[in-house]
């Protein structure tokens, strides 16, 4: 120690001294709970605008699918759906984000894929909505299949991996077609509205609120292939597995809300429940709360705050919104789709 | 002055209406022509115009009417100006931003006007920087704090440009002096710093801010999005400014510095009395060229995930109830509101070049 040099001194004091004025996140692996309850919030990455599933209301409130996920977790840890605090993240930054411990989870309609799960220190958690990208034609064209689509011209989003399936799926085919980018939706959008495309092509959620606003909803088919899955799931920082849990579990107790048929109206009725499942999910007897360092009634709050799936389902994207989707595969295992939460037990 | 002179310096008689008018437009065939179909392209413009913004209005009603009619809809102003203007800021706190806003615009003002110039705006300034920053940000008597987050709208973007000028300046300043200096150390560094940051987008000094930096920092050390930005932005800003600065160096005679070293003078007084003087007042239209520019440029951040002015009014035309239904309004708002700022600062730009024409001329 003796040989320190004068200028290595300054640097270190000057280095430690600037990382003193930073504002400092604990993002230590494990430590993520107690992080977030030191602050009294949950940040929550989510995409700056998408129909649907992020975005502000008239009062600036952000709303929409990806954010209720959020407030789950949110109602989990804190009791409080609303203790969510919502860092906008583009999708050239939202892993980053996460890895640098900027946010605590990444809500951002995040396609889980092998090489993102295995190379970027990323866990994910369930898959909170399948999607997959499909394509859609006006009527007139009478195209039946996507087989159909020879030398077409498709309008495409400069998305991540949008182009890439289109090619996947139609070279193996040995279909020839045309892709035209467009950086903006609603240039992209209008271009096929006006014809400047025989198709349209993106995840099979959007393609639907494109239909919506169409001047004439009924003058477009979306085609019956799905060419490419999209399941979208929350993401964590690796190494914290109970911090995944939470996140986890707090969807799943909304899916086993939904097929336990337990919504925020009527959760209040089920804590005299005599069902066994019910009353473990409810905190009224077990102690499933304390294995995830919460507290007994954490589901029954995650149901109170923010519903049960369909519920969440119907509010942001459901038929009776502007986005009108139906559940598809989102439905639960019991009707024939995906959904499905392992027991609470 | 004798009356001959008079007579020779007179004015040419006044030419009338006629020939003002009349005689260029319409005075040969092919310009009578030309005159023509230019007045009938603007009566077509000019009456699909008239029928988008008031006849075929769209009074009331939701997205789905405003998606059926043809003209501007009118409640999609109605309801998301306030969320266009402030963004996600609180909705119950936008009374700081603009109050902060207004404090901001009166500084403008008071600075505008060349008989309060002197050293007191310095005051004026610190002071509205600071009661802005704290009106905003909050933390302070007993206002709610609000987390950077949650800035944005028009508000980010005046703090973006006002805080990446007004800190952007002083470091052109210094760069500039610097690459004029006789110390070859000190001249390489600065020409190597302006020309690395002019040689690259500002997009690319944003990503290495946003993307890069964390990456550098310890495991759950984070430096606030916002404060990253802005000094990117403050960066990018001192290497343009710099160069201005140096033009207007550039223009002050070698006389002037000799005449500064002939009376003892030495470097700093000799900048700060004789030389940054005369050699600013030179660069002020550059200068605000340069200002408008990064007025604009601040949309940038819109890529990094911060909600500047423009986002957050394709943020409103995006909300499930009006997607697809005013995407022209929203851009006209966002058009107008763009507008009018850069052209009230060109032309106070033009005002204060008719104003301070010194020169050494």
């Amino acid at each position: 120690m003796k040989n320190i040099k004068p200028f290595r001194l300054v640097a270190g004091l000057g280095v430690a001294l600037g990382l003193g004025l930073l504002a400092s996140a604990p993002a230590q692996a494990q430590a993520t709970l107690d992080a977030v309850k030191k602050r009294g919030k949950v940040l929550c990455g989510v995409s700056p605008v998408a129909a649907g599933f992020s975005f502000a209301d008239d009062k600036g409130v952000r709303r929409g699918f990806d954010q209720d996920v959020c407030r789950a977790v949110s109602a989990a840890v804190f009791g409080d759906p609303d203790k969510v605090e919502s860092v906008p993240l583009s999708t050239n930054v939202r892993f980053q984000g996460l890895q640098s411990g900027e946010v605590d989870l990444l809500s951002r309609q995040t396609t889980w894929t092998f090489s993102r799960d295995n190379s970027l220190g990323l866990d994910f958690g369930p898959i909170v909505f399948y999607d997959g990208q499909g394509i859609m034609v006006p009527a007139k064209l009478n195209v039946k299949s996507a087989g159909e689509l020879g030398s077409a011209v498709v309008c495409v989003l400069p998305g991540t991996t949008t182009q890439q399936n289109l090619e996947d799926y139609f070279r193996p085919r040995n279909i020839k077609y045309e892709a035209v980018v467009f950086e903006n939706s609603d240039e992209w959008r209008n271009a096929y509205f006006t014809g400047r495309c025989d198709a349209i092509t993106t995840d099979r959620s959007d393609l639907a609120s494109v239909r919506a606003v169409a001047p004439n909803p009924k003058d477009h088919v979306i085609l019956p292939e799905t060419i490419s899955k999209e399941p979208l799931a929350p993401v964590v920082r690796q190494n914290d597995a109970n911090w995944r849990d939470i996140v986890t579990w707090s969807f799943f107790a909304m899916v086993a809300a939904e097929e336990l048929k337990i919504t925020r109206a009527n959760v209040d009725t089920f804590l005299t429940s005599k069902d066994p499942e019910v009353q473990r999910l409810l905190g009224v007897s077990g102690d499933l709360g304390k294995m995830l360092g919460l507290d007994a009634k954490w589901a029954y709050n995650v149901i109170k705050g923010v519903g049960n799936y369909a519920e969440m389902f119907d509010r942001n994207v459901g038929p009776d919104t502007p986005i009108g989707l139906t559940r598809g595969p989102n439905k639960l295992w019991t009707e024939g789709g995906l959904l499905y939460s392992p027991p609470f037990r | 002055m004798s009356q001959t002179e008079l007579m020779a310096t007179a004015p040419p008689p006044r030419p009338g209406f006629f020939q003002r008018s009349v005689q260029p437009l319409f005075g040969t065939p092919l310009n009578a022509v030309i005159t023509i179909v230019c007045l009938w392209l603007f009566w077509i413009v000019a009456k699909a115009a008239w029928g988008w913004a008031v006849t075929r209005a769209v009074a009331e009603g939701g997205g789905a009417i405003c998606r059926a009619g043809s003209g501007i809809c009118l409640p999609f102003l109605a309801a998301k100006a306030r969320f266009m203007i402030f963004g996600v800021y609180p909705y119950d706190e936008h009374w700081r931003p603009a109050l902060a806003m207004l404090v901001f615009f009166v500084a403008i003002g008071v600075s505008m006007i060349p008989r309060f110039w002197g050293r007191w705006l310095l005051a004026v300034w610190a002071f509205a920087l600071v009661a802005g920053m704290v009106l905003i940000a909050g933390g302070a008597f007993g206002l709610r704090p609000i987390p950077t987050t949650q800035w944005s709208g028009l508000p980010l973007s005046f703090i973006l440009t006002a805080v990446g000028l007004a800190l952007g300046f002083p470091l052109g300043v210094v760069l500039a002096l610097a690459r004029a200096s006789k110390l070859p150390a000190i001249r390489v560094i600065a020409v190597f710093f302006i020309e690395v940051i002019r040689g690259v987008p500002l997009i690319s000094i944003l990503f290495m801010a946003t993307v890069m930096l964390p990456l550098f920092m310890p495991t759950g050390v984070t430096v606030d999005k916002l404060l990253r930005a802005q000094v990117a932005i403050i960066i990018f800003a001192g290497a343009y400014i710099a160069e201005a600065v140096r033009g207007g160096l550039q223009a002050i005679p070698r006389g002037q510095y000799e005449a500064a070293a002939s009376l003892g003078l030495h470097y700093w007084q000799a900048m700060r009395l004789i030389v940054l003087p005369p050699a600013l007042k030179i660069v002020i239209p550059p200068l605000v060229n340069i200002s408008i520019g990064f007025f604009q440029d601040t949309t940038l951040v819109t890529i990094i995930g911060l909600l500047d002015f423009l986002s957050t009014v394709r943020t409103a035309m995006l909300d499930p109830e009006w997607v697809g239904a005013a995407v022209l309004e929203g851009y006209l708002f966002a058009a107008t509101i763009y507008l009018v700022f850069s052209y009230g600062m060109g032309a106070y730009s033009r005002y204060l070049e008719r104003r301070l024409r010194t020169g050494f001329d």
